[in-house]
């Protein structure tokens, strides 16, 4: 039996027992389930895929599963500190006892993707797959053959929401593996604004594989942070596909933080379809043991003034691989546009490796663009240099690696993720490493 | 406080450091002078522990303790510390973090709390404005595009703040201006103490006009070929260090 074959009949299995649904979902599962057919699972000789073997994926058995039952305790402990509003998933089932969606302010509509189909299925319907189709990716494509929950967060024109807004996905310790193909849809109205939060986290001993999609479409105006922080076990499989569409003057700032997963591959794709769109890509990830990390990155530029920067920043360690392709398209007749990139990554040992490439296709002539890769180790002097006034090796190489770290990390404003991705990267230290206090008190030292 | 005896110390298998005695009681103020090559810095940075030098034999002592076995930061904790005559940029690393961990690193292996940042403020800001630095170098990673002076000027900060027990200088006086030398002559003589040690080491007598040694020593040909009080170091910019050498082999 094919590797695709074992996938497809999971899904038929499935099918057998779904309860009615509405035709145009059906529809959209058959057309997935037909193109990821015919595609088949990416090989290493398809040029996106090139880096990343994802035989670990399609040789394997993955359940779905009902249920989302989880330790409280433990749940506790993954879910970030953070004074939120919040959707979470357990091996992609909602679970409404670990969800907080209490007093939604005005404006805002947070959901399960379940809970919307149900209420009203043709508003979800139309913004549903627009953005990531099934031509995308196998993965998409199969994400659409078994498209069942997710979150929908919509939030109407000129909504401000102070609280971020986190979903949760939770991977168990399961006697089989699972899989799930979760969907995050969200609909930012004119000038409204936001922070979105996409975490995942787990047990330690999990091994699931998740196949998420994300559509995110900015009206005219509109500001969002979108920060995905990657805690994943170390056992876990993740492939991730985000969309985002942009309005005119809209702002849409991605934080792809990953910390945990033996594989992950996220791809994102901004479309800055107007005048005065801005997209800022910042990316950090810290890898070790055998962690494989692939980030691939597209910003068309499909409107003239329109703006991209993006910062990713790579760490690794012991035998992890990481891969860094960041692609920025400028059409025709898109003048005056500015697009900036830039890579660095810092091996921490020998046998750690990543690749990585910038791709720039330009089609218009009024074009201000840069991109620079750079790839290196700790600065032994440095490290040496920090010894001599007192500060122990291990935390001397923390500091130096997290300085390394320090253009992306400058940029979360999210405290307790800035907390997680410091501990992570550099352990224990003795304090913040940006020190906000501290910093106050200088700066208004140099008021004096 | 310091007790260097009979040092040999090869660097790449040629003897640099050829049986070298040196003691340093606290409260003292010590010169080490010497032509280029002697082996001035190579002292200096096997008391501080950098590697790369092989001690061959002999031994150095610091407050009773075999410094030779313990690791570089371990020296600093214990009140080692040295400035450097090139002081390295630690680009991403804020100079007030280095303070602050570096203080902090001292205190805990003496079993003492860190510091409050009050405190640490304060004394923080006393000593900036001794050493006459703008507060936004403490913003600025360590070293990183500092001038000459003011790398000079951030290690006496950092002496300043971490208030070692035996200071050591290699070259600190090196691509100084007059002002910026006065500047850290005053911050050197303000760590003169009684429980403290400070171990200059030059080649010119210039910085000693401003820092006056009790003992001065002339290190050549990695042995210290003679100890006096201030008057040598004046004979010496006066005569050169071939007569040293003379004496010394007659
Ligand atoms: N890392 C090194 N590698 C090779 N030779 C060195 C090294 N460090 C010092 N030396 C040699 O050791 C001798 C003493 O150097 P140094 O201690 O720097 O002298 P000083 O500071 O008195 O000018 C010189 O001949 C120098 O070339
Ligand atoms: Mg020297």
């Amino acid at each position: 039996m094919s590797d695709e074959q074992t996938f497809l009949d999971k899904l038929q299995a499935r099918n057998a027992v779904r309860g009615d649904e509405p035709t145009w979902i059906t529809a959209r599962r058959q057309a997935g389930a037909a193109r990821f057919e015919a595609v088949g699972f990416p090989h290493k000789r398809v040029e996106d895929w090139k880096y990343t073997d994802i035989r670990s994926i399609s040789r394997g058995d993955f359940e779905l599963t009902d249920n989302a039952e989880f330790s409280p305790a433990t749940a506790a402990a993954l879910t970030l500190p953070i004074d939120a509003l919040r959707l979470t998933f357990v091996d992609g089932v909602f679970s409404r006892s670990l969800s907080d969606l209490n007093s939604l302010p005005e404006g805002v509509s947070i959901e399960p993707l379940s809970q919307a189909l149900e209420a009203n299925h043709e508003a979800v319907g139309g913004a549903l797959g627009r953005l990531a189709g099934i031509d995308f990716s196998p993965f998409t494509a199969l994400n659409t053959a078994f498209t069942e929950e997710g979150a929908v967060i919509r939030l109407a024109a000129g909504t401000v929401v102070d609280k971020p807004i986190i979903v949760q996905f939770l991977s168990r310790a399961n006697d089989r593996p699972v899989m799930s193909h979760p969907r995050v849809l969200v609909e930012a109205g004119g000038r409204s604004e936001a922070t979105v939060i996409e975490h995942h986290a787990g047990e330690a001993e999990a091994a699931n594989f998740t196949n998420l999609v994300s559509e995110i479409m900015l009206d005219r105006g509109a500001i969002l942070s979108y920060y995905k922080l990657q805690e994943a076990p170390v056992g876990d499989l993740h492939i991730s596909s985000l969309h985002a569409e942009q309005g005119r003057d809209s702002r849409f700032t991605s934080f792809n933080l990953t910390l945990g997963g033996a594989l992950v591959r996220n791809d994102l794709v901004a479309d800055l379809n107007a005048e005065g769109a801005e997209t800022q890509y910042n990316g950090l990830f810290f890898v070790r043991g055998r962690q494989h990390v692939d980030n691939h990155t597209l910003v068309n530029h499909n409107a003239p003034r329109t703006y991209s920067n993006e910062s990713y920043k790579g760490i690794l360690d012991d035998r992890a691989r990481g891969v860094f392709n960041g692609k920025v398209m400028v059409k025709r007749d898109s003048q005056q546009i500015e697009a900036y990139q830039n890579n660095a990554n810092l091996l921490l040992s020998d046998r750690a490796e990543i690749d990585t490439k910038p791709e720039l296709e330009i089609y218009a002539d009024d074009v201000k663009c840069s991109h620079g890769a750079t790839t290196g180790q700790l600065d032994e002097e440095a490290v040496y240099a920090l010894r001599t006034r007192g500060i122990d090796e291990q935390m001397a190489r923390g500091l130096l690696t997290l300085a390394f770290a320090g253009e992306v990390m400058e940029q979360v404003q999210v405290d307790a993720i800035a907390e997680r991705v410091e501990l992570a990267v550099a352990g224990k230290l003795p304090e913040r490493f940006n020190l906000a206090g501290l910093v106050e008190s200088a700066s208004a030292l140099g008021e004096e | 406080m310091l007790e260097v005896k009979d040092l040999h110390v090869t660097v790449e298998g040629s003897e640099i450091l050829k049986g070298l005695n040196l003691t340093l009681k606290a409260g003292e103020v010590h010169a080490i002078m010497g032509p280029n090559g002697a082996g001035k810095s190579t002292l200096s940075a096997v008391i501080a522990g950098k590697e790369g030098y092989e001690v061959t034999s002999g031994s150095i002592t610091f407050k009773g303790r075999d410094v030779l076995e313990m690791d570089v930061e371990e020296r600093a904790q214990a009140g080692l510390l040295l400035g450097f005559q090139y002081p390295v940029e630690i680009p991403g690393v804020k100079n007030i973090y280095l303070l602050k961990a570096a203080l902090n690193a001292q205190r805990k292996a003496r079993g003492e709390d860190e510091i409050p940042a009050p405190e640490f403020m304060k004394l923080v800001k006393e000593q900036l404005a001794a050493m006459k630095m703008d507060p936004s170098f403490l913003q600025r990673a360590v070293n990183e595009g500092f001038s000459g002076g003011e790398k000079k000027r951030n290690e006496i900060l950092q002496m300043l703040v971490l208030q070692p027990k035996l200071v050591m200088l290699d070259e600190i006086d090196s691509g100084l201006d007059i002002d910026a030398m006065r500047v850290v002559a005053q911050g050197i003589n303000s760590l003169r103490d009684p429980e403290r040690g400070i171990l200059i080491v030059t080649h010119y007598q210039r910085l000693l006009e401003h820092v006056e040694p009790d003992v001065v020593h002339v290190l050549v040909d990695g042995r210290i070929a003679k100890t006096g009080d201030k008057q040598l170091a004046y004979d010496l910019e006066a005569r050169g260090y071939d007569w040293v050498l003379e004496e010394s082999a007659a």
